[in-house]
């Protein structure tokens, strides 16, 4: 399941939701990931999530297939806000559920590594020089490219 | 057809959609790219370099030498920075 919302994410509540009744799981893997108060060296104040309404959708979508096609899942989900965003706010969290932990660990990395490369979202900080937008990233494409193949 | 951008491509060209009348001779994201550019120096400032604008076409990432037809939705962007 994917989701795409300016509101907080609960992650105990999350995660009850996605483990549901199925005791077929054994492990569950949460990643959350969390604004800083620092990038470059430069301290942030705020940050302004922007995003292009029905491909982000489209793209989480078919990571996700993708994961659950690559390995043993049970269940996973992955929430992104957008909008208004202040330090030590959630940004993205991606849960997976598995029989075993390899599968999950597998997998949320997965997840985090391709949602980061390819689902269209921009982040703009607001740092004491001014707002600016976040360049990409050559350690996420690299990140990116240890899971072979294409969406 | 419809333009959209984002992130400082939106910010740079000073719009986040327009509606554009597709000339006969675009066929393709490179030519929709260099006739884009003409439309003012706003437009081809944002759109110079081609290296650092990620292009979709329909809600699918495309490459330079991919088909557009007037019916489509494009979107120029910066690479994602998401997660």
């Amino acid at each position: 399941m994917i989701r795409v919302q300016r509101e907080d994410f609960d992650v105990a509540a999350e995660t009850a939701s996605i483990v549901g009744s199925d005791h077929g799981i054994g492990a569950v893997v949460t990643f959350i990931g969390l604004v800083r108060d620092i990038s470059g060296g430069e301290s942030i104040s705020n940050m302004t999530l922007e995003h292009y309404p029905g491909m982000t959708e489209k793209m989480l979508e078919r990571i996700e297939s993708e994961a659950m096609s690559r390995w043993p899942l049970s269940a996973s989900l992955i929430v992104h806000r957008y909008g208004h965003l202040e330090p030590g706010d959630g940004i993205v969290l991606v849960i997976t559920a598995s029989p075993h932990r390899e599968a999950a660990f597998e997998a949320s990395e997965f997840l985090v590594d391709w949602l980061k490369t390819k689902a269209p979202f921009w982040k703009r900080e607001t740092t004491p020089a001014g707002a600016k937008w976040v360049a990409a990233r050559d350690s996420d494409d690299a990140a990116a490219a240890r899971w072979t193949g294409e969406i | 057809m419809k333009v959209l951008y984002f992130a400082w491509v939106r910010s740079q060209i000073g719009l986040s959609e327009e509606t554009v009348d597709l000339p006969d001779d675009v066929s393709t994201v490179s030519e929709l790219l260099d006739w884009l550019r003409g439309r003012g120096p706003r437009h081809a400032e944002a759109l110079h370099d081609t290296s650092v604008v990620r292009v979709a076409v329909n809600e699918e990432y495309a490459s330079l030498d991919a088909p557009v037809a007037a019916g489509d939705e494009v979107a120029l962007f910066p690479p994602v920075t998401g997660g």
